[in-house]
């Protein structure tokens, strides 16, 4: 039968792919890196999960492929998806045995071919374990759609937290070592690694409380409505407390990571009001950033740059600079904006990132250099001070950036429920039309330029404050892009999406730092598979996702169609 | 004459070579229905585009109640009371029903973005008034109970009458419709020709329409243009036209009359 032939032929061509993908992180040497990083002590590195992860996937696509077929043959699939992922890695690991390839590929050396034999060497015994190993990856993700639908939730579930806790190794530690002693905390982990004993002990908590969970939701019925105003206010309040409380929580070098997805936070919230809600596409967010800090370096610091009072101290302190960092940023925005007002898309993506450009090079310029500093950046910013206590660390930085997220929040939400948030919504849809309507175009782009430049300007006062220094290398292009990526990979207008997109963009790479060299590449992967999974982002907002959700809600039909 | 709603004299619009609106004279009364009709490409949604300020004309004049509004923006033709719809529907398909509405009303808004990120009492009450006069266009309509809705997942007629409800709340003076029963069923036509009469009787707007259903137009209109390549061939009263040879020539000629429809 066609058909069946058909979906055979699939079953191979995807294997071909993720064979093809695991044979390119083998030779990139990400394979080799990864195995440096143990997930679990004694048990498996990062580097054996890349290696079998293609095939586990393959698996679980063929099987799922499958619906009406019988479980063996479900399985069956998995089993051929597993062994043609492997043929590319059996071919690297013959054509290795028979001529070097090292001159050329630099990366096929002794440990690679370790890894993927698991420790049996190039003969047959390596490549029968590779295959084995690769095959039977494919069995277990085809496994996953027999297990019935609550356990393997649980599974699942169970399985992401003791891998996430074997990555983020060093997270854990951290965590932990606000609790234990070193005693104590020498159970769970030998320096970043997290031991096996630990790591049985969570996966079978995790397993137990989500299956706990499903049927604690089953037997209660699940209830429909809003949730009741008292269980709404112990959520906030429960989070209001989380959030004051976590740097202490977490530690100082925890906190440092969370000032920096904070002010990327504040950054995308500020990014979000000119392409989120108003679908104007600025590619040249880190003006604004630049804008905000060299407006509060230069005003607060003394020395080098020669801006001091007659006294030889400084006059000016964050307090005092911080609003004026926002007023200087939004009147470089509305400068920078009028010359755009009237291109779109393509243009003015084109046109910001020249700006983003420009300001980077007036930086660095020799021109602006007595006031500024040019390459030599500006020093000895101060720390802000708070009724006489040095907010100095991230642990106290953080509450600083926590009000300014907040109050960002606060303001998007406001503008976006009003008149202004429609004319913006209006204006991204369809700019003819809503200029037809009445609205001055240029008017409301003009504002939420200014709105989103005064928020940039304020993380970027708030960064300066925090480094104590500032250079011209800090205000690049990826700092732009990143904004943009974070929000677009949250879900472009949507304000959770913004914080998720943080956590995944700036956070995750930050906690992961170990791995520097393959960063843009796990980043670039993330992106791709993002936009072709879920193209409305992580956590879209409801105008983004009606787009993508088209036609699931159509007119109820006793509202009325007058039509018979 | 004091009660001429907008007149266009030796109006011109090309686009390169080509000559879309061919020295145009036309002249509407207040409180009329005029109509104009034309084969396709004759230029009529381009005269349309002209008067709200979608191109600037190349020659001659547009007065709109004595004012020479060629070269203002559209937001300021909206504000001084034109509106319009579109022949192939153009509604905020991902905004609600009511938001578009609201967006309509932008005209009369007065509230400032200072004003909602302040939450003031005068925001939140023009917030409640417009919506609840959104409310009040939905069941003028006969949208009521649609409001939540997306645009978008609106039936077609019901797209239609929304888009005439959202300039409606602009609150014109003169409402430009381009085909307005394009793609509807006899009786959803017939529905949409008695509203039409109905926004000139109740709410006292002066209408133009560009139509293809030769029934709608001798039924509605007391006036009727005709455009050929851009160039005026005829105009006068449905009875005139109907018997006006160079009409059935250039566009009756092509098919009977009422068999034309979209
Ligand atoms: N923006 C534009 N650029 C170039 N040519 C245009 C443009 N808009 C319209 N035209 C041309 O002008 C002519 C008149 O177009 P118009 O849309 O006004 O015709 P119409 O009378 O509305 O026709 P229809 O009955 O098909 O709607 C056509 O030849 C069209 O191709
Ligand atoms: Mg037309």
């Amino acid at each position: 039968m066609s058909t069946l032939a058909a979906n055979w032929r699939s079953v191979i061509r995807s294997g071909l792919i993720a064979g093809g993908v695991a044979l390119y992180t083998a030779l990139i040497g990400m394979l080799v890196a990864f195995d440096e990083r143990e997930v679990v002590r004694n048990s498996f590195t990062l580097g054996q999960l890349l290696l079998v992860a293609p095939a586990v996937l393959v698996g679980w696509l063929s099987g799922r492929q499958s619906t009406q077929v019988p479980a063996g043959q479900r399985l069956l699939r998995g089993l051929v998806a597993g062994l043609v992922t492997s043929l590319p890695l059996l071919a690297l690991m013959f054509v290795s045995s028979v001529v070097n390839l090292r001159t050329v590929l630099i990366n096929v050396d002794r440990d690679l071919v370790r890894l993927i034999s698991f420790d049996h060497g190039v003969g047959l015994s390596g490549a029968l374990m590779l295959a084995g190993a690769l095959g039977v990856s494919g069995i277990l993700g085809a496994f996953v759609h027999l297990i019935p639908a609550r356990l393997r939730h649980a599974l699942l579930t169970a399985l992401a937290w003791m891998l996430g806790a074997g990555i983020l190794g060093e997270l854990v530690r951290q965590l932990l070592s606000q609790f234990l002693d070193r005693e104590a905390l020498s159970w769970f982990l030998r320096r970043d690694t997290l031991k096996p004993e630990p790591a049985a002990l969570l996966f079978v908590v995790v397993l137990l409380a989500d299956l706990f969970w499903s049927w604690f939701r089953e037997t209660r019925g699940r209830r429909e409505g809003p949730a009741p105003r008292a269980l709404q206010f112990t959520r906030v309040g429960g989070l209001a407390v989380l959030l004051l409380l976590l740097p202490l929580l977490v530690g100082s070098a925890i906190s440092d990571v969370l000032t920096n997805i904070g002010l990327y936070i504040l950054m995308g919230l500020g990014l979000n009001i000119a392409v989120g809600l108003a679908g104007l596409f600025d590619l040249g967010y880190v003006t604004n950033f630049a804008v905000g800090a060299y407006t509060m370096g230069v005003l607060t610091s003394t020395g080098v740059l020669g801006i001091e009072n007659k006294m030889g101290v400084t006059v000016f302190n964050f307090w005092l600079v911080l609003p004026v960092s926002l007023l200087v940023a939004m009147f470089t925005g509305f400068i920078l904006a009028l010359p755009v007002l009237r291109m779109r898309g393509d243009y003015l993506a084109i046109a910001t990132l020249g700006f983003g450009e420009i300001i980077r090079l007036l930086a660095l310029s020799d021109w602006l250099k007595p006031i500024i500093g040019g390459a030599q950046g500006v020093l000895f910013i101060p720390a802000p001070n708070f009724f006489g206590v040095e907010l100095i660390g991230p642990q106290r930085l953080y509450y600083i950036i926590l009000g300014a997220c907040l109050l960002a929040v606060f303001v998007s939400s406001r503008l976006n429920n009003s008149r202004t948030g429609r004319q913006w919504m209006a204006i991204r849809e369809d700019e003819d039309v809503a200029s037809a309507m009445g609205i001055n175009t240029a008017r409301s782009k003009l504002l939420a330029f200014t709105i989103s430049a005064a928020t940039g300007g304020v993380a970027g006062a708030i960064f300066a404050a925090k480094l104590g220094t500032i250079f011209p290398t800090s205000f690049n292009l990826l700092v732009s892009v990143n904004v943009l990526s974070l929000i677009i990979i949250g879900g472009l207008g949507s304000l959770p999406g913004i914080i998720v997109g943080a956590l995944f963009l700036v956070g995750l790479p930050e906690l992961l730092r170990e791995f520097d060299e393959f960063r843009l590449l796990l980043y670039g992967t993330l992106m791709v598979t993002m936009m072709l999974a879920r193209p409305e982002g992580l956590w879209p907002s409801a105008v983004y996702q009606r787009e993508v959700r088209r036609g699931e809600e159509r007119a109820p039909p006793q509202a009325g169609e007058q039509a018979a | 004459m004091s009660n001429v709603v907008l007149s266009a004299r030796g109006m011109t619009k090309n686009f390169g070579g080509l000559v879309a609106v061919d020295n145009l004279d036309f002249e509407i009364i207040h409180g009329a229905i005029a109509s104009i009709i034309g084969p396709n490409g004759a230029g009529k949604t381009t005269f349309f585009n002209c008067v709200t300020g979608f191109y600037p004309i190349d020659d001659g004049e547009l007065i709109f109640e004595g004012h020479d509004i060629n070269g203002w923006s559209s937001d300021h033709i909206a504000r001084a009371g034109i509106a319009r719809t579109y022949q192939n529907i153009r509604l905020f398909n991902h905004m609600t029903v009511i938001e578009n509405i609201m967006v309509g009303q932008e005209a009369h808004l007065r509230s400032t973005w200072m004003g909602a990120i302040l939450g003031t009492a005068g925001t939140k009450r023009e917030n409640r008034e417009s919506e609840e006069e959104a409310r009040q266009l939905l069941q003028f309509v006969g949208l009521q109970g649609k409001g939540d809705l997306i645009a978008d997942n609106l039936s077609y007629g019901d797209q239609r009458r929304l888009e005439i409800a959202r300039a409606l709340a602009t609150r014109p003076h003169l409402l430009l419709l381009d085909e307005p029963t394009a793609g509807m069923n006899p009786r959803e036509t017939a529905e949409t020709t008695a509203f039409i009469r109905r926004l000139r009787d109740d709410l006292d707007i002066t209408l133009m329409l560009i139509e293809h259903d030769m029934r709608v137009v001798m039924g509605i209109s007391e006036h009727i243009t005709v455009l050929d390549h851009g160039r005026k061939i005829a105009e006068g009263p449905p009875k005139e036209i109907q018997n006006n040879p160079d009409v059935i020539e250039a566009y009756l000629g092509r098919g009977a009359a009422g068999s034309t429809s979209a």
